[in-house]
C-alpha cells in the first residue's frame, strides 16, 4: 500500500487490456502478436528473442506515437477507460490509511462521492472524490460517479470538519456530471453545488483538487474550488460533455469529436489558458496501463503541493484562492476592475 | 452545465412579442392587444402568464423612473477559444448583438426601488438565451464587489439557459468566481436578493441564483439544474406535474416565496426595510 511497493514504470506490454479503445486496435494487435510469440517460444523451445525484442520495440514506439498524438476526443475516451484507476484505487495505492466517513447527516450516504480521513505520506488529510464503481454492482450503487445533492453535502460536511481540525483537503474529481434525475432536482443539486463553491472559496484550510478522469461541468467544480487545481494528463474538464455539446450545437450526438476539439478540454489546453496550475504526468499509454505509476505521480504531486500550501498563512492563502478564480474569464474592457478595498 | 433549455441562436418567439398590434398568449391562446400586455408589465391579463422580458425592460419595470445608473457597460465579449460549431462563436456574437442591441447577456448598475438604493444585475434572455460566459461573470462579480464595498443591497434577476458552451471551461469558472464573490458579500453583511425568472437553469442555478439570502421566483418560472429532456432521458419516466416550476421549488424548499410581477417592487422594498439599517 505504501509507495515503496510501487512497481517501476515500464512500457512493455502488460497482459492484454480487457477493454480496447478503437484507436488502440493496432496496439492491441501488436500486443497479441507478442503474447503469441512468447507462448510459442515457451511451448516449442524455439528462441524468438530477437523477434520479440523487435516487436516490443515497435510496440513501445507505436504506443508513444499514439499517445503523443491523441485527439481531444481520444483523450476523452482514455479518461473514461473502464480500467482507468478510480478514487478507491488511488486510495489503495497512495494512502497508508483511509477511514471512510459516510453520509451528509441530512438524507443519505451518496456513494458517488467518497470522503474520509487519510494519511498520504507525512500528511494527514481529508480526502474526497468521485467514485464511479469498478464492477456492475458497484457502478449501480455509485450511479457511475454521478452524485446527488447528498454527495456534495457530505463533501462539504467533511470539508468543514477538516477546517475545524486543521486538516488540508484533497479532492479527486472524476465525474461525467451531477446526477440528472428527479430526486437530484427535488433535493436541490444546484443549490448544493452553489453552496459548495461559495464555502470552498473561503474554507480556512488548504485545498488541492485534481481532475483525475472526467471533469464534467458543475458536478466537477462542485468539489474543485481550491488553492491548486491540477489535471491528470489524459483527464478532461469542461462546461459540458462533448456528447451534450454536440447534441445542442450540432443537433445530434454524431459530432462529439468536433465538440471535444472545440471545447478545449484537455489538460494541455487548460494549462495553457491558465485554468489549471499543473498537469500530473501519466505513464506511457495512460493510467489504465499502469495504475501504480499513475498513483505514484499523483502522490508526488499532492505531497509536494500540500507541503507548499502548509507553509502559507491561511489569510494569504484565502486571498490568493479568491484571486485565482476572480481572474478567470476573457473579455474586452476599457476599464479595469475596482481595486480591492483597504 | 448547459441545460437543454439553452438555445443557440436568437428566437423571436421566446420573447412572446411578435410584430404587429396583436399577440397570442402561448399559455391560454387568447389574442391580446399588445399595448394592454405592455401596460400589464408583460403579463397576460387573461391567464397571468408572465412573458419573458429583456434586461432593459426589466430594469425599467423594477427601478424608480430615471434612477438607473448603468455600470461596466464597456465590457464586451470576445471569442477566447476560437469556438466553431455550425457557426463560429464570433459570428454568433455579432448576430446576437445586432438582434438584441446588447453587447452580452447582462445589464447591471445602481438604482432605486421605491426610494431605496441598490445594486442590480439583470440577465437578458434575448442574448444567447441569457447564457453566462466571461462577460456575464465579470460584470456580475464587479456588481457584487461594488455592493460589498458600498454596502448596498444587491438584486440579481436570473433568466438564463445556463453557462455558455462556447467559452467552455471559462464559463464554468464564472460559476466559482461569482459564488466566491457572494461569499465575500455575505461576510460584508450585505443583503442579496435573488429573483428567478423563467427560465433559470444549468450553471446559473448551480451558482449565484441559489445563493440568495432570499430567493424569489416569478409564477411558473422554470427553475432547475438539468433540463427536463435530459432528466427524462435518464429516468425514462413521466415527470411529475409542475416539475421544475417555481411552485414545485417552493414546495421542495428552495424558493422563499413566489411574487407576481406587479408586486416585485413592493416585496423587494419590504425585504430591504427588514435587512438594511
Ligand atoms: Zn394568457
Amino acid at each position: 500500500m505504501s509507495t515503496t511497493t510501487l512497481e517501476k514504470s515500464s512500457s512493455a506490454p502488460r497482459p492484454v487490456l480487457k477493454h480496447t479503445l478503437s484507436f488502440e486496435q493496432p496496439l492491441a494487435k501488436l500486443e497479441q502478436q507478442i503474447l503469441e510469440l512468447e507462448a510459442m517460444q515457451a511451448q516449442k523451445q524455439i528462441d524468438y528473442t530477437s523477434e520479440l525484442r523487435q516487436l516490443r520495440s515497435n510496440y513501445t514506439a507505436l504506443l508513444k506515437k499514439t499517445y503523443e498524438n491523441l485527439s481531444p476526443w481520444e483523450t476523452v475516451q482514455v479518461a473514461r477507460h473502464p480500467q482507468r484507476p478510480q478514487f478507491r484505487d488511488y486510495v489503495e495505492l497512495m494512502c497508508r490509511e483511509f477511514r471512510e466517513l459516510h453520509g451528509d447527516r441530512r438524507f443519505a450516504d451518496d456513494k458517488a462521492i467518497v470522503c474520509g480521513l487519510a494519511r498520504l505520506g507525512v500528511h494527514k488529510i481529508m480526502l474526497i472524490g468521485h467514485h464511479k464503481g469498478r464492477d456492475t454492482k458497484e457502478k449501480i450503487a455509485c450511479n457511475f460517479g454521478c452524485a446527488h445533492p447528498e454527495g456534495y453535502r457530505k463533501a462539504l460536511r467533511c470539508m468543514k470538519l477538516a477546517e475545524k481540525f486543521g486538516l488540508p483537503v484533497v479532492t479527486l474529481v472524476d465525474t461525467a456530471g451531477a446526477y440528472p434525475g428527479l430526486g437530484s432536482e427535488e433535493r436541490g443539486v444546484a443549490e448544493a453545488i452553489a453552496v459548495n463553491m461559495m464555502e470552498m472559496s473561503r474554507l480556512r484550510t488548504p485545498i488541492v483538487s485534481v481532475i483525475t478522469g472526467e471533469g464534467g461541468s458543475g458536478g466537477a467544480i462542485g468539489i474543485a474550488v481550491a488553492d491548486r487545481v491540477a489535471m491528470m494528463e489524459y483527464a478532461w474538464y469542461s462546461v459540458i460533455s462533448p456528447e451534450g455539446c454536440s447534441g445542442i450545437l450540432w443537433k445530434g450526438s454524431d459530432n462529439a469529436a468536433d465538440a471535444a476539439a472545440a471545447l478545449k478540454l484537455t489538460s494541455k489546453d487548460l494549462k495553457q489558458k491558465g485554468i489549471i496550475d499543473q498537469i500530473v504526468p501519466e505513464p506511457l499509454g495512460g493510467a489504465h496501463r499502469d495504475p501504480h505509476t499513475a498513483a505514484h505521480h499523483l502522490e508526488q504531486y499532492l505531497s509536494k503541493t500540500l507541503k507548499d500550501l502548509k507553509r502559507c498563512k491561511i489569510d494569504n492563502l484565502l486571498e490568493r484562492r479568491y484571486e485565482k478564480f476572480r481572474e478567470q474569464g476573457v473579455y474586452a474592457s476599457k476599464t479595469s476592475r475596482m481595486t480591492k478595498v483597504g | 452545465m448547459m441545460s437543454d433549455q439553452q438555445i443557440t441562436g436568437g428566437s423571436a418567439k421566446n420573447d412572446g412579442i411578435p410584430a404587429g398590434l396583436w399577440m397570442r398568449c402561448p399559455e391560454c391562446g387568447d389574442m391580446l392587444f399588445k399595448k394592454v400586455v405592455e401596460e400589464n408589465l408583460h403579463v397576460c391579463p387573461s391567464c397571468q402568464h408572465h412573458f419573458r422580458i429583456g434586461a432593459r425592460l426589466r430594469v425599467k419595470q423594477l427601478l424608480d423612473e430615471g434612477t438607473f445608473e448603468e455600470l461596466f457597460a464597456d465590457i464586451e465579449p470576445i471569442d477566447p477559444l476560437g469556438f466553431v460549431d455550425k457557426k463560429s462563436y464570433a459570428d454568433r456574437l455579432k448576430a446576437e448583438q445586432l438582434k438584441s442591441g446588447e453587447k452580452d447577456a447582462l445589464v447591471c448598475g445602481k438604482g432605486f426601488v421605491k426610494g431605496r438604493p441598490l445594486a442590480i444585475g439583470v440577465m437578458d434572455p434575448n442574448f444567447m438565451m441569457g447564457s453566462m460566459g466571461s462577460v456575464v461573470g465579470e460584470k456580475l462579480t464587479r456588481t457584487i464587489e461594488l455592493a460589498a464595498e458600498e454596502k448596498l443591497p444587491l438584486l440579481i434577476v436570473s433568466c438564463s439557459g445556463g453557462a455558455r458552451m462556447q467559452e467552455s471551461t471559462l464559463s464554468l469558472m464564472q460559476m466559482a468566481k461569482t459564488s466566491a464573490a457572494l461569499g465575500r458579500l455575505d461576510e460584508a453583511g450585505c443583503l442579496f436578493i435573488s429573483l428567478l425568472a423563467d427560465p433559470t437553469t444549468g450553471g446559473v442555478t448551480a451558482s449565484f441564483a441559489m445563493l440568495g439570502d432570499f430567493i424569489l421566483a416569478e409564477p411558473k418560472a422554470l427553475i432547475g439544474f438539468a433540463g427536463p429532456r435530459t432528466i427524462w432521458n435518464t429516468i425514462k419516466q413521466e415527470l411529475p406535474e409542475g416539475f421544475q416550476r417555481a411552485e414545485f421549488l417552493q414546495e421542495k424548499g428552495f424558493v422563499d416565496f413566489i411574487v407576481p410581477r406587479k408586486d416585485l417592487r413592493l416585496e423587494i422594498a419590504r425585504l430591504i426595510d427588514y435587512c438594511v439599517k
